[in-house]
């Protein structure tokens, strides 16, 4: 969930009031955000640097406020004012308009290099606009949320934004070989080519997470104005020629990438936000953006689209019994300017460009509810009627469970992650040998593979307990993974019950005592005889040898039991005998 | 007959007595050691009400080792003046004498002494006085007999200070005939036995008194996790309400059961590799149900249901990734596409609490693998009010009984509402679980008639043990590094019934 901060001071003046800050809170609730955090620029730089640092910064109360992942239109102190003044009615929402400018368009060529890197490119120009610091520091600072979030950290949008007053249209969005694209970067001071530039951005702590994106292409992307001057190689940085001041009055942004509908959001959000600071207030002049396939379009698109919900729906959804119009009410503070038409029932809803959100009549549903407010709404229980039953393997298992605890044993509760070590090389196999599922991004060894076996969580939970009174007398019923070919997904879970005796001698016959015990409780009676159970002897990795038996059950091999190797107990670090018992119970459903 | 003859000579004593017994006097009188009074006093307390016993501490001056040798033989001083003959004794001669060092000093500033250096083989001492008293040893004697009050605090200070006394705290015992006193007391009984019951001795026979303030043994047993019985008690609770649970027995699952069912577009956070475990091998999903595939595709990419879609190109090889499923959800998918088969439709509550996978970054309060809790009704007509409704009942049976409702965003409930419950520890809302109504283009591609909706929820287990419980760290409860002493001293699981945070913290 993406976090805006706001200064205080500044969010109460734009709506005109003041709060306290649990009328604040109270308001965002209600709103469907959350006032996550009241801190300081002073506090927080203190909390990550020190006090020392902290001396000089400034101190104006901060609200950081937590905004739902999907509502682009909250990610700065603009949209959430706009938002919430409209929530309030103390103003109308605005209407975004896109205008011809009085001379000519600016206009923008896609060359057919960029197909295979970033084939998209949308453009829009601020005319006239005022920036203060304030604002600017907003601008700045909206582009930087919207690249974390919906842009995907750059890979799927990027935006430059630039002084149009120092450049010189046409523009041509390009692809180039690293080699032949040299410009100055924001902030540098000399020229670079973009080789040289991906190598100093290498240390650079914000830029070097975007490098990737295009590090291994071919080609990297690039727009030139008609001078030749680099605006920008997106998704990495902006050229420094252009770069936007307080004191820019004409704001040409660019938004390039993979994703085309992302990359129209993105410039209707950010045009939406910032034209209110523009001579003609929530005006946005157009620019042409020519396709490599030769078709033109025009941006921003600043799409206003009508749906069409039956008042009844929306009731019979939320619960309530609202007539039309108090419904079109409710949704029109929610930025979606509502009206009844036809015969009463029926609701028309204008869907801003800013509520991209908003792709299906449930979404309109939402937003009626959250403006009747989801607390005033009457609870009630759904009439349906059905007959409960247990998953029966989870059945059978609370079932064992109790018993097993009755006998003694005490429950562990492990992971089902750990290293190949764990299920391997510690029980003295090899990893290939165990049908594992293994995880391709694990962070640390702990996450290598799924278990294939209890038995290590319940060693390595002993391990832990060293210092506890023997014996130690542990059991877990959980699921293991292997892998087979014959399932969906091609990995199976196994539902096992294992359980470990740790004491001054091995304790075999209680190991195997516990066995007769279990078959007892599973109705299964000792013998060969079909429906019976036997243990013969066996060998296996994990055990010492002559101490190991295989379980036959129900005619089939349900696991083994036996007294663990040394070289087990030690790879585990532990220093006495241990007998163990692991079994599959899912025969015995 | 008494436990031991001293007590019955105290018991005789006090018979006599007009009211109380000093046991240090009573000591001294009978010529035994205090000690073995203080032991006779309380094996007399044991028996009930035959004694009364108040205890007493009073201080008393005794002789040290080396006191007591000076009340015997005098004082060091005394000793040299007696040594020395009228003609006088070599000095270095004295000083070998055994009082010779203390002794001299001592009786030179008496002036009992003196030192003649004048003569020929070396200084000589000579007596001053013709007879001394010897005040040292007649204070010691005096505190001897017992009678140091005679002697002024000066007196007792200056000896004391020499280490010839020194002042001892007597813990002593004023005794007094309890309500049951008796001079005969009988050896009583310690435990029932057999034989006592055959033969019926057990009615003539004294028992001694148990004390019910020590603890008693605890029985060796076997125990049941905590966080896996408080499984239980949602278990329990979800059956209570008519839900059925869902097989959750597959950890690993396709990123289309996990995602794409779920309406969850391919580029979302979610599905990145910092969060999600992906699998090396098997990597992909063999088997996908094509024709629905087909169905999501369709509506991720282009829309339908009267849904405008996200408009992207939504790629089979990225629904076939198989992962370590990040939430439960995708079990509910599936249990919700197995219903939608069936025709006609029938309305279903189901749940499930299984464990889930995060690669994330882990700490106090968060590990790589939590359990899930998840329930989901499914019916038609099914309202916001009904969510909030059936989540009420099932809050109410956790004990819960004041929540609230927020907004939220969940990328397949729409609505979606996280739940909140006042805290009354930390006197603050505090979120409880997250809900909503799943999606259309979620349950139409699926196949389930347009007027059913889904309501659903979850929570994870871990946190509202952690919170019932007062467990701080995650990794004490889940997992190897578990305590097992905080295993054996949870207590049973009432999630309705008040918190048993202190008896757990304890423990821990």
């Amino acid at each position: 969930m993406p976090t805006v901060s706001v200064k205080r001071g500044l969010l109460f003046q734009a709506l005109g009031r003041t709060y306290t800050d649990e009328e604040f809170d109270e308001l965002c609730f209600e709103f469907g955000l959350e006032l996550d955090e009241i801190t300081s620029e002073k506090e927080l730089i203190s909390k990550e640097q020190g006090n020392e640092k902290a001396a000089k910064a400034s101190d104006v109360v901060l609200y950081k406020i937590d905004v739902p992942a999907n509502r682009y239109d909250l990610l700065c102190l603009e949209g959430l004012v706009r938002g919430l003044q409209v929530f309030k009615e103390r103003i109308k929402a605005p209407v975004y308009k896109r205008v011809l400018p009085k001379g000519e368009i600016q206009k923008l060529t896609i060359t057919e290099e960029t197909a295979k890197i970033r084939p998209y490119a949308v453009a829009a120009v601020l005319r006239n606009i005022k920036f203060t610091k304030d604002r600017y520091d907003s601008f700045i600072e909206l582009q930087e949320k919207l690249h974390q979030n919906i842009c995907r950290k750059r890979a799927l949008v990027a935006i430059g934004t630039h002084d149009l007053d120092t450049l010189s249209g046409p523009f041509t969005y390009t692809a180039k070989r690293p080699s032949d694209i040299k410009f100055k970067p924001l902030n540098k001071t000399k020229e670079y080519t973009a080789c040289e530039l991906m190598n100093i951005y290498k240390t650079d702590n914000q830029l070097k997470h975007y490098l990737h994106i295009i590090e291994n292409k071919p080609l990297y992307p690039v727009i030139y104005d008609s001078n030749g001057v680099v605006l920008s190689m997106p998704p990495i940085i902006n050229g420094d020629h252009s770069k936007i001041t307080v004191k820019t009055r004409n704001v040409f942004i660019e938004c390039t990438g993979t994703d085309f509908t992302k990359a129209k959001i993105v410039l209707d959000i950010i045009v939406t936000m910032f034209s209110e600071y523009c001579e003609n207030q929530f005006t946005v002049e157009a620019t042409e953006v020519v396709f490599a396939n030769g078709k033109s379009h025009t941006f921003p698109e600043l799409a206003y689209r009508k749906e069409i919900v039956r008042a009844d729906l929306i009731n019979k959804k939320i619960g309530i019994r609202e007539t039309p119009e108090n419904l079109a009410k409710l949704l029109t503070r929610m930025h979606l300017k509502s009206e009844v038409i036809g015969n009463g029932n029926q609701i028309e809803i204008e869907i801003p460009p800013t509520r991209a959100d908003i792709i299906h009549a449930c979404d309109i549903v939402e937003d009626a509810a959250i403006a009747y407010g989801y607390n005033n709404i009457q609870m009630s229980l759904p009439k349906t009627y059905t007959i409960a039953n247990q998953f029966p393997l989870n059945k059978l298992t609370e079932l064992l469970r109790h018993d097993m605890a009755a006998a003694g044993f005490t429950e562990g509760l492990t992971f089902a992650l750990c290293s190949q070590e764990d299920i391997a090389d510690k029980l003295g196999l090899d990893i290939s040998a165990t049908k594992a599922v293994h995880i391709s991004n694990p962070k640390t060894a702990e996450f290598q593979v799924a278990r294939t076996t209890l038995l290590p969580g319940l060693l390595k939970t002993i391990a832990a307990n060293r210092k506890m009174p023997l014996p130690l007398k542990l059991f877990e019923i959980s699921d293991i993974v292997v892998k087979d070919s014959s399932r969906d997904v091609g990995a199976r879970n196994y539902r096992h019950l294992c359980a470990v005796h740790y004491n001054k001698s091995p304790g075999f016959e209680i190991i195997h005592g516990l066995l007769d015990r279990i078959m007892q409780l599973l109705n299964v009676p000792p013998g060969e005889r079909k429906g019976g159970y036997v243990i013969k002897a066996s060998e296996g990795s994990a055990f010492f040898p002559g101490r190991c038996a295989e379980i036959f059950a129900r005619g089939q091999s349900i696991g083994k039991l036996g007294v663990l190797h040394p070289d087990v107990i030690t790879k585990f670090e532990l220093t006495m005998p241990c007998s163990s018992l692991e079994i599959n119970i899912e025969p015995f459903l | 007959m008494a436990d031991s003859p001293v007590a019955e000579l105290l018991l005789r004593r006090l018979e006599a007595a007009d009211g109380g017994l000093d046991s240090a006097e009573v000591a001294a009188e009978l010529g035994v050691e205090h000690q073995a009074m203080v032991g006779a006093v309380k094996s007399l307390q044991a028996l009930g009400e035959i004694i009364e016993a108040e205890q007493r501490s009073s201080r008393r001056w005794e002789l040290t080792t080396e006191g007591e040798e000076i009340a015997r033989e005098g004082s060091h001083e005394a000793r040299v003046f007696h040594s020395i003959p009228p003609e006088g004794l070599a000095q270095s001669e004295l000083m070998r004498l055994p009082s010779g060092k203390v002794g001299f000093s001592k009786a030179m500033s008496n002036k009992w002494i003196r030192v003649d250096k004048s003569t020929a083989d070396g200084p000589r001492v000579f007596r001053v006085v013709d007879s001394v008293a010897d005040e040292v040893q007649r204070r010691l004697r005096l505190v001897q007999c017992g009678e140091a009050e005679k002697l002024g605090e000066k007196e007792r200070s200056e000896l004391r200070k020499r280490k010839l006394l020194s002042e001892v705290i007597l813990k002593t015992y004023w005794v007094n005939k309890g309500s049951a006193f008796s001079t005969s007391i009988s050896k009583q009984e310690t435990e029932l036995s057999p034989e006592m019951i055959s033969s019926g001795s057990w009615r003539d026979r004294p028992f001694k008194p148990y004390n019910f303030s020590a603890r008693g043994v605890l029985p060796s047993s076997g125990h049941l996790h905590p966080l896996l019985k408080v499984r239980t008690q949602f278990r329990q609770i979800f059956l209570e309400m008519g839900f059925t649970e869902m097989p959750t027995d597959n950890f690993i699952e396709s990123s289309f059961w996990n995602f794409d069912a779920l309406f969850q577009p391919q580029q979302h956070p979610a599905r990145d590799q910092h969060d999600t475990f992906f699998l090396r091998d098997p990597a992909e999903a063999g088997q996908l149900p094509m024709d629905y595939v087909q169905r999501v595709k369709r509506t991720h990419s282009q829309g339908g249901y009267g849904s405008q879609g996200y408009k992207y190109a939504w790629k089979l090889d990225e629904a076939r990734k198989n992962l370590l499923r990040t939430h439960t959800t995708s079990a509910s998918a599936r249990a919700l596409y197995r219903l939608a088969q069936k025709k006609p439709f029938t309305p279903a509550k189901y749940f499930s609490i299984d464990r889930v996978f995060r690669n994330e970054t882990l700490d106090a309060t968060h590990l790589a693998e939590f359990h899930q809790i998840e329930g989901v009704v499914a019916d038609h007509g099914l309202t916001l009010g009904h969510l909030m409704g059936v989540l009420r009942e099932f809050f109410t049976k956790l004990g819960i009984t004041q929540l609230r409702f927020k907004p939220a965003y969940n990328p397949y409930t729409e609505p979606s509402m996280e739940v909140f419950s006042y805290h009354q520890g930390l006197k603050k809302w505090v979120e409880v679980g997250n809900s909503g109504i799943f999606r259309p283009e979620m349950l139409l591609p699926m196949g389930l008639p347009e007027n059913v909706s889904v309501i659903a929820w979850g929570l994870s287990l871990e946190r509202p043990t952690m919170i019932k419980y007062g467990i701080n760290n995650i990794r004490e409860l889940v997992g190897h590094k578990v305590n097992l002493q905080m295993v054996y001293d949870s207590p049973l699981c009432r999630l309705d019934a008040e918190p048993v945070r202190s008896r757990m913290q304890e423990a821990a």
